[in-house]
């Protein structure tokens, strides 16, 4: 250590053996391994980059923006720019119109603005293309001749929906996703009933992932102590039982539950075969919620079970003899001594449980009937529908509303008290 | 689960379809895909010597639609339904393909004379009609429901139900039931009025109902016992019937007949090979064929006379068409131009109807 040296006088700066000083050789040498640290991190960060935040990024913004109209209707879209609302629908729109209808004839787009507009409008899709299709004989004045091909032109909650479409960025998947829409003044007023299904379903989703947590909290509690207090020969042997489900595909576990629980299923066969039900009177316990909730239960067992058993198996059991042997009943020293310790366990096990089942989709939509979907099954609804926009909104309110929770999480419990293993 | 495992298969087979020699073809899975293969993919591979992948989706056009917009193409032919075939052809993500390319009939009759009307589009050829009907187990039912009102009569006929998930063909069947005209369902659904009806008349059995997603679904839950009677495409019944033994009859009586198109995807990796597929198989020949392998109709009416006995050799076909005559007293053809603009409304309702307790 030649910075230790006696030759080093007491007042100079401390200096290395080749004579540059300690504190900026220090610098550079922990700059070097930081940047080693870096370049170790780094394919994992640019995995997480462009799988995670990018998509989800991209996703954010398709739920707020809808370029179908606008880029297909470019006339359109300067004559409303041009022209406030309220303004009265006159021949310079007309004609406007029946530019951007021979063009979309041209290029073959008139579906997919009809499409778009037909979200709003019902009916409007083959207004538009059977327009398009004859849009190369249309002559001024074109109000007229767009009236007498169809006389659908003339409504004005189709110029409406226009207007609103030739904004390229749009609350309305927002407003949809929360069963609200635009009134005709463009105001903002709810859904007729029979269309409201997004609010009944979050909640829906948000009470049947609770009580499934619950459930697995109150069958995997004592799993975990079992398994955390056994000898080792044997809780390994249970270990193997509780991570063998785990470790099967998803779907298997989910199609055996229909072959025991359907209506002819094993259980339903067992029931009868032993008189406790009449062959009439199966009990239905798939294809509706219940199915949803036996099934999800099963397959997210293994998410709680694991940190519980984490944070269990280092408690010494001795904490719990110590009470007992000063007098507390054995429910006082499980309430006063045992649960305390666990709690960091219950909470890691209980977030990752809800926040899976949040956005579970193969089981529900497998053994969930009508009344066991849950939003998620609507999010791949209009993902296959290809209104992508509308599935990205849903989305967006979902992870909005974990990350709500996540917060509210936080500040009660502290996420520094999880332990996830 | 279906849904799940067809999509994973077609992704993981659709990667090493790029290949020079083979085409990919994605259709609907179950006895119908396998129609296809024994009909057109194993002669056509025996002729030309390319090789066809059969890969099945719950429905082809969802995953066309995804792969166009994303410009990543690995379908070359794909078997979709009529309105779907001509919405994607509006919007341009389809291959136009010329009739005129068709063969002709064996008499010399051109393709597009010979084809039935309104079953050559400009991107897509017709090969199959088919139905959805409603079946039952006769072992339940020994004296069988003969009417579609038959469906929605709990009382005569008590067990669950079994219809897909989805507003097409059941509003139409719902009203039917309640007693309206093939000829004017369509009158009395483009109406609010119509449309309420309909969903009353769902109302009636919807705590009965067990919801189906994929085609096969529907002879299984049937054959489960899950389900007393079940909405289902014709072709899937008859060959459970047909070929596995199954004790399960049509109901032909409110039949809704649709069609099957080939269509080529724009930007299709083997644009060729698909062209020669698609004249292939739609020839006369071919397409009676296939009527060995499954009850649904040829689109060609040349074919019609060709269609003989069901590849077990003793099951005469023709009454086992959605077509036969005598199976028409009471059909509806499905009507694309009310679909194509009422859909979306219809499925919003429909989810959310489905949704509410």
């Amino acid at each position: 250590m030649a910075d230790t040296s006696p030759a080093a006088s007491g007042t100079a700066p401390l200096t290395t053996s080749d004579g540059r000083p300690l504190r900026a050789a220090l610098a550079q040498a922990q700059a070097r391994s930081r940047r080693t640290a870096f370049l170790l991190v780094a394919p994992l960060l640019v995995f997480v980059l462009l799988t995670f935040i990018l998509p989800i990024g991209q996703l954010l913004v398709r739920s707020v923006t809808d370029t179908d109209f606008a880029r297909n209707m470019p006339a359109l879209g300067e004559w409303f720019d041009a022209n406030p609302a309220g303004s009265p629908i006159d021949e310079s729109a007309y004609a406007a119109l029946a530019a951007d209808l021979k063009a979309a004839k041209a290029n073959k787009t008139a579906g997919q603005v009809g499409e778009r507009i037909n979200y709003d409008v019902s009916g409007s899709r083959s207004l538009f293309t059977s327009t398009a299709r004859s849009a190369d004989k249309l002559e001024p004045p074109y109000k007229e001749a767009l009236i007498a091909l169809k006389p659908g032109w003339e409504n004005p909650a189709l110029w409406q929906a226009m207007r609103q479409a030739s904004n390229t960025v749009t609350p309305n998947f927002f407003l949809a996703a929360l069963d609200l829409q635009r009134s005709p003044d463009g105001g903002i007023e709810r859904a007729p009933e029979e269309k409201r299904v997004y609010i009944s379903l979050f909640v829906r989703t948000f009470a049947l992932s609770a009580l499934i947590t619950a459930i697995t909290l109150i069958l995997g509690y004592p799993i975990a102590h079992l398994l955390a207090t056994m000898p080792l020969r044997y809780s390994n042997v249970l270990m193997i039982m509780v991570l063998l489900p785990f470790w099967t595909s998803l779907l298997v576990r989910t199609t055996s539950w229909i072959v025991l629980l359907q209506s002819q299923g094993v259980l339903n066969d067992i029931l009868v075969s032993m008189g406790v039900i009449g062959d009439d009177g199966r009990i239905r316990m798939i294809y509706n919620q219940m199915g949803t909730i036996i099934a999800m239960t099963h397959i997210l067992l293994p998410f709680m079970v694991l940190p519980l058993y984490s944070v269990m198996r280092p408690i010494p059991p001795s904490y719990v003899r110590a009470a007992r042997s000063l007098g507390a009943t054995s429910w006082t020293a499980f309430r006063r001594v045992y649960l305390p310790q666990t709690l960091p366990g219950i909470a890691a096990g209980g977030l990752l449980v809800f926040i899976l089942a949040v956005g579970y989709y193969i089981t529900p939509a497998l053994v969930g009937g009508a009344e066991g979907q849950l939003i998620s099954n609507l999010i791949a609804f209009h993902f296959e529908n290809a209104n992508w926009s509308m599935a990205a909104a849903i989305a967006a309110i979902l992870l909005i509303a974990v990350l709500i929770l996540y917060w509210v999480y936080d500040r009660l419990i502290g996420i520094d008290n999880l332990k996830l293993g | 689960m279906k849904k799940i495992l067809f999509t994973s298969t077609a992704l993981g087979m659709a990667a090493f379809a790029a290949q020079a020699e083979e085409i990919t073809v994605m259709s609907w899975g179950g006895a119908y895909a396998e129609s296809q293969i024994e009909a057109y993919h194993k002669p056509f591979t025996a002729q030309t010597g390319i090789t066809v992948v059969s890969v099945d989706a719950d429905n082809p056009a969802v995953p066309v639609q995804a792969q166009v917009e994303a410009g990543n193409v690995s379908i070359d032919v794909a078997d979709v339904e009529y309105p779907d075939a001509v919405r994607m052809c509006d919007e341009g993500l389809l291959e136009p393909i010329d009739a005129a390319i068709l063969p002709p009939a064996p008499d010399g009759t051109p393709a597009v004379d010979d084809f039935l009307p309104g079953l050559l589009l400009d991107c897509a050829v017709t090969t199959i009609t088919f139905s959805t009907i409603f079946a039952y187990d006769t072992t339940v039912f020994p004296e069988g429901p003969t009417k579609i009102a038959d469906f929605f009569d709990l009382e005569k006929f008590p067990g669950k139900r079994g219809l897909g998930k989805r507003p097409r063909a059941n509003l139409e069947m719902a009203l039917m039931a309640d007693g309206v005209p093939a000829a004017e369902v369509y009158d009395v659904l483009s109406t609010p009025e119509g449309v309420d009806r309909a969903f009353a008349k769902l109302d009636t059995i919807k705590d009965s109902v067990v919801w189906w997603e994929a085609g096969a679904q529907p002879p299984q839950l049937l054959a489960d016992g899950e389900v007393a009677m079940t909405t289902a495409y014709n072709g899937r019944i008859f060959n459970a019937a047909a070929s596995e033994g199954k004790p399960f009859q049509v109901v032909w009586d409110g039949q809704i007949q649709e069609y099957d198109l080939w269509v080529i995807p724009k930007g299709a990796p083997n644009k060729e090979a698909a062209l020669e597929f698609v004249k292939f198989s739609t020839d006369t020949q071919r397409l009676a064929d296939q009527a060995k392998y499954i009850a649904y109709g040829p689109a060609r009416k040349s074919s019609a006379p060709l269609i003989g006995l069901y590849k077990d050799g003793k099951t005469e076909m023709a009454p086992n068409m959605p077509t036969n005559p005598a199976n028409m007293t009471n059909a509806l053809g499905s009507n694309f131009e009310f679909w194509a603009d009422n859909n979306k409304d219809l499925e919003e309702r429909f989810n959310a109807w489905l949704a509410s307790n």
